[in-house]
């Protein structure tokens, strides 16, 4: 079996959520003007947004499940796909006009994905600027277990291991619910810790470091030790980084441990637990090298198969390194994304 | 084995500690709260001398935002990179650390039973009565 | 492992004995300024940091002076602990006293001169394996070049020091004539980690432990070293040597394969970039080796070493900070003799040259 754990469906529009939208807001929205959401990590037209063979002659690409069934599921195998919408609802900065949007997309995915196409699994978008709301959405969304995770990004307004944060998680390990953290800024700090980068390959690349940041956070805050059964899956962040951040986190551990005393695993114990890394794109050349850093991670059941759809990471259909033999292509594709994904657990 | 002498135990204090050389390896004797320990100086970690590090107390937590702390005075922090180790056992308390402390016994005997060490039975200061920190190595 | 004669240390940090050192190069009206005002930074606290450090300024327990002031203030104590005992035959001052990053600009040019004279005459004069750096007031760019020109002819000193939380990504173009100054002058530029950017330590906000900030530097100098290299620096100055000095080093070929693979797909935003990334990098750009990382398996290192090549790291000690390395204890996988001097000594002799 081969699952998919990245896929991005493109929303067209902010009328496409207006079925899924209390009346007053979609009456707001058409008085102010509010016709888009286009989001400034993924500006539709750079060479990255999409592959050209999957970018449709018009509009944005993955508008449809049968779009994403024939250009993304049948060409590489794939028996189940996790959807990962990337409208930016995380932009608002209103409570209530952000829980909105994030339970309309919500829907959405249900009604235009999940409900039109068994392969399909889905992700619970939330806002982070009211915790309970998010809860009370994961809440919501969770009694259909055809979503898997809840969907949060890199860039968050408070790192992801402080405490304010804390009942999204309960609420993930109470509804089996994994923790998808996805590239990507809802820009409520700059993309870098030194401020706002001139271009936007820049802001591309620091998506890694953001990530860095929060693994950094979720170990020394003691979110794996408070929920230790919470599968935290990194989507679209790179995975070569892991290594260097893992030692490091070690060496100053060592000396630093009375400042987080609740840590009882190692970073790397920690890592093979309890964090997953998506497989694309892959942040190498394709040599030994990138097998290697499979050794320097210290599991092979780390790596998890994804496309990125509709995003232009590699080419064909050769997704994975050439220094990846059969085994271990087959636990990336099947036997780790199930074991991080309790949700996924009973697929034949 | 052998036994060495490391000061009469009126000398030594509590919250003191003192640094011997034996078979040519450094070793730091600390009294917390008159129970005396002993470990060999050198760090494991990168080879700190421990004689030069800070006593505290265990913090410990099972879960964040509790905390318990312990072992107040036990726990020696090498002055380098601050690596803990309990003077009693030796052991750490990180999982970042493989590596113990060295502990060596520490007893306090009578002043008959002394055999070696810098204090030598002839000195006139000796008495039968006076109990002296002797460490086995 | 013996440790090589005649090591070349590429971070050390010498602190002031007293408030009244930098007095002999400071006009009156700055010490005056000094004393009511203090050197106001981007930070919540006028002494200090708000993370806390582990350890009382940071520094070793074992590194007091015998004749009192703090760790890291004496220059006979620093020849006997650091110099003398590990065999240092060069070593590189990167002073972190409060003076780059104040706010009050004049005032900040004002203690980069003081204390530019006080690592030459109080230091370099008197302990002859001793460089100093050029502090700057970078948020200042042009008064900074003006310090450059003004002590570039100098050979006490070795580098110019820049800090890595700078309020603008280094390669922003506000800093350039930092760079066009030093590249003029053929002196290199060391940016070290710490400062006070203004912004959170981390691209979400405030981390909670100093456990986070230290190893956040790793993040925060990637960041830079992107910055540096998309917005062009090493294009423009195409001899400029860049040294990433207490930033780690092990996620640089990391970074260097993201940073050629997007930069493959988004070429069309960077045109005037001639090169790939990583070969930008592999020609401008130096790492010293403190803090040196610690794998359970320690040839996982030798990897690191291999696919950055032996030519870029050179040793630090970051004598007198706790988390400092002892060279004899830095480099414990298999290394060949030309290894391990390219490590101690012949990076930063290629790197600092004659200086």
């Amino acid at each position: 079996m081969q699952i998919d754990v990245d896929i991005h469906p493109g929303t067209p529009d902010v009328a496409a959520l207006f079925p899924y939208l209390p009346e007053h807001w979609r009456d707001m929205s058409v008085m102010r003007g509010i016709t888009d959401l286009h989001s400034a990590n993924y500006p539709d037209m750079t060479p990255l947004a999409a592959r050209p063979d999957w970018r449709p002659p018009k509009g944005r690409p993955g508008t449809s499940a049968s779009l994403i069934a024939s250009q993304c599921l049948e060409p590489f195998g794939t028996n189940v796909g996790i959807l990962n919408p990337l409208f930016p609802v995380q932009t608002f900065y209103a409570d209530d006009l952000a829980q909105a949007f994030a339970s309309a997309l919500n829907d959405w995915t249900r009604a235009e994905f999940l409900d039109r196409d068994v392969r399909f699994r889905g992700s619970i978008v939330v806002s982070l600027e009211n915790v309970e709301m998010a809860v009370e959405e994961i809440d919501r969304c969770a009694a259909d277990t055809r979503f898997v995770q809840v969907l949060v990004l890199a860039g968050t307004a408070r790192l992801l291991g402080r405490r304010t944060y804390w009942p999204i998680y309960e609420a993930c390990v109470r509804h089996g619910l994994s923790l998808g953290i996805h590239a990507g800024q809802d820009f409520r700090n700059a993309p870098t810790a030194l401020g706002w980068p001139s271009y936007y390959l820049e802001d591309y690349v620091a998506h890694a470091q953001s990530f860095q940041y929060q693994l950094t956070s979720l170990f020394c805050e003691g979110v794996f030790n408070r929920y230790p059964t919470l599968k935290v899956v990194m989507l679209e962040s790179g995975w070569t980084w892991v290594p260097a951040l893992l030692w490091r986190i070690a060496k100053y551990w060592g000396g630093l441990r009375f400042e987080v005393p609740w840590t009882d695993r190692s970073p790397e114990e920690v890592v093979r637990d309890q964090l997953r890394f998506s497989l694309t794109p892959i942040d190498g050349p394709d040599t030994d090298q990138l097998r290697r850093v499979i050794d320097h991670i210290g599991s092979d059941q780390v790596i998890l198969f994804s496309t990125d759809y509709p995003h232009n990471q590699f080419d064909g259909i050769d997704v994975f390194p050439t220094a990846f033999d059969a085994t271990l292509r087959k636990i990336i594709s099947d036997d780790a994304p199930r074991a991080a994904y309790p949700r996924l657990g009973s697929l034949t | 084995m052998a036994r060495h002498v490391v000061a009469a135990a009126a000398d030594f204090p509590p919250g003191t500690r003192r640094l011997i050389t034996i078979n040519d390896r450094a070793v730091v004797v600390f009294n917390v709260k008159g129970e005396y320990f002993g470990l060999y100086n050198k760090c494991p970690h990168n080879g700190g001398s421990l004689v030069q590090g800070v006593l505290t107390g265990l913090l410990q937590s099972a879960n964040p935002g509790n905390y318990t702390y312990t072992k107040q005075g036990e726990i020696i922090r090498c002055p380098w990179h601050g690596w803990e180790f309990d003077i009693r056992t030796g052991q750490s308390f990180c999982r970042a650390i493989r590596a113990k402390a060295r502990p060596l016994p520490v007893r306090v005997e009578p002043g008959s039973d002394i055999v070696e060490g810098p204090y030598k039975a002839e000195t006139v200061e000796v008495r039968v009565e006076n109990d002296y920190v002797v460490v086995e190595a | 492992m013996n440790t090589p004669t005649g090591i070349w240390d590429g971070d050390i940090h010498p602190y002031l004995r007293s408030a009244t050192d930098l007095d002999p190069w400071l006009p009156k009206q700055w010490i005056e300024h000094q004393r009511n005002y203090g050197s106001l930074r981007q930070t919540p606290l006028v002494n200090g940091s708000a993370y806390h450090k582990s350890q009382p300024n940071a520094g070793r327990r074992d590194a007091y002076p015998p004749e009192g002031g703090v760790q890291g203030s004496s220059v006979s104590f620093l020849r006997e602990q650091l110099l003398d005992a590990h065999n240092i035959g060069w070593g590189i001052l990167n002073p972190l006293v409060a003076s780059q990053g104040v706010r009050n600009l004049d005032h900040s040019a004002a203690l980069c001169r003081a204390i530019n004279h006080w690592q030459a005459e109080i230091w370099v004069d008197a302990e002859p394996r001793l460089r100093a750096s050029i502090v700057v007031p970078y948020e200042d760019p042009e008064t900074s070049a003006a310090e450059i020109r003004h002590w570039a002819g100098d050979n006490r000193f070795a580098q110019v020091l820049l800090l890595s939380r700078t309020s603008f990504l280094p390669g922003n173009r506000r800093y350039w004539p930092i760079y066009e100054a030093a590249a003029e002058a053929n002196i290199p530029v060391g940016i070290h980690a710490f400062g006070n950017s203004g912004w959170p330590v981390s691209s979400s906000g405030w981390s909670s432990f100093y456990m986070e900030e230290m190893i956040g530097h790793a993040q925060t100098s990637q960041a830079g070293l992107t910055s540096l290299v998309i917005e062009g620096v090493f294009e423009r100055w195409p001899t400029l040597k860049l040294v990433l000095v207490e930033s780690g080093f092990t996620w640089a070929p990391s970074l260097m394969g993201r940073l050629d693979k997007h930069w493959k797909t988004l070429k069309s935003e960077v045109p005037h970039l001639k090169l790939s990334p990583s070969e930008y990098i592999r020609r401008n750009v130096w790492w010293t080796s403190q803090p040196m990382d610690e794998p359970e398996n320690r040839r996982y290192l030798a990897d690191i070493f291999n696919w950055l090549g032996w030519d870029r790291i050179m040793f630090s000690s970051d004598y007198p900070h706790w988390d400092f390395d002892d060279p004899s204890r830095v480099i414990m996988f298999p290394a060949t003799h030309e290894q391990k001097h390219a490590f101690f000594t012949g990076n930063a002799q290629a790197v600092y040259g004659s200086r």
